[in-house]
């Protein structure tokens, strides 16, 4: 048991690393593309902007803003 | 273009890891000898050849959407892992990667720890370059594995990665010491750009968004992420000013 959380937290750490607020919020915005594209909608435009935030807010909290 | 590109990103973050691995086993190699610090290289090598001949061809038959949709957004979480950081060094709220450092401090307690020899081979060198290369080496054979599959392209991000390794290996039996000089943190920050230009691409593709101009997208995604970036250390760099004034006259 002891291995698979071991092995588990490591791939954590290796791919989410410190800040776990990023992957959530990249999670929100890959199903919100997902949910405008099935709508017949044209979703690309959505990532982008939406990766600049979620990196805006990762570092101001990195830099105790 | 992507191919370009692709080939580029895994040559770049490559060579960044394997600067890094190549400072340990330099370490390793010089306080507790060659013949264990080349067996534990050897042994970590073998290991990351099997993750990517296993995972690589695997990966290849799962439906090209729902693997742009999970490799997109796991390229995307750790690209953005790296390009904060890049970020954080480059406006001064992280201290830059220094090899000479790290070199030292690797020989420092590679000199202090106590020897034990397993199967002829000083074990804690063994494992120091063991530990290094495989953890470094993961982070290639990760890439390698996530670009090639989703790209269709295994054997050419391979070969990014491949000349990458002959170029530090080269050039670090040729120098015998840490490759200091190679432009660390700069590379660290073009690898974070890329792997979050194609976690966005990917992501959003896999998730049923096209991009117009399809694959010629990937430059206009490029051209923003260097841009929000350069406005983000930009910011940073006031940020850490206002905070320590001192800092920023000296």
């Amino acid at each position: 048991m002891n291995a698979i959380v071991a092995f588990g937290k490591f791939w954590w750490d290796f791919v989410v690393g410190d800040d776990w607020r990023t992957a959530v919020l990249v999670v929100v915005a890959i199903v919100a593309t997902a949910a405008i594209a099935h709508s017949s909608v044209s979703a690309w435009w959505l990532m982008p902007p939406a990766v600049a935030g979620v990196l805006y807010l990762s570092l101001r909290r990195a830099a105790g803003r | 273009m992507s191919l370009t590109i692709l080939v580029l990103s895994t040559f770049l973050a490559s060579a960044v890891e394997m600067v890094e691995a190549l400072t340990i086993v330099l370490a390793a190699g010089l306080a507790r000898g060659w013949k264990s610090a080349f067996a534990g290289t050897a042994a970590a090598t073998v290991v990351l050849a099997v993750i990517v001949v296993i995972f690589g061809p695997a990966l290849k038959h799962a439906p090209l959407n729902s693997l742009r949709l999970i490799v997109g957004g796991v390229l995307l979480v750790f690209g953005l892992q790296w390009l904060r950081k890049a970020i954080l060094r480059a406006s001064g709220f992280k201290a830059l990667h220094d090899e000479d450092a790290i070199f030292a401090r690797e020989i420092r307690e590679a000199e202090g720890a106590q020897s034990e020899i397993r199967a002829g081979l000083d074990w804690y060198g063994f494992t120091l370059a063991f530990k290094g290369v495989l953890l470094e080496g993961l982070e290639v054979a990760f890439i390698v594995v996530t670009f090639g599959s989703t790209q269709g392209n295994i054997g050419l991000a391979s070969l990014g990665a491949a000349v990458a390794l002959v170029l530090v290996v080269g050039v670090g039996i040729a120098v015998r010491a840490p490759l200091a000089r190679v432009p660390e943190n700069t590379m660290k920050f073009s690898v974070g750009v890329m792997l979050t230009t194609f976690g966005i691409f990917w992501s959003a593709e896999g998730a049923g968004a096209h991009w117009p101009g399809s694959d010629a997208a990937l430059l206009g995604v490029l051209a923003f992420v260097l841009a929000i970036s350069y406005g983000l250390v930009q910011l940073l760099r006031r940020w850490h000013a206002e905070m320590h004034p001192a800092e920023a006259q000296a």
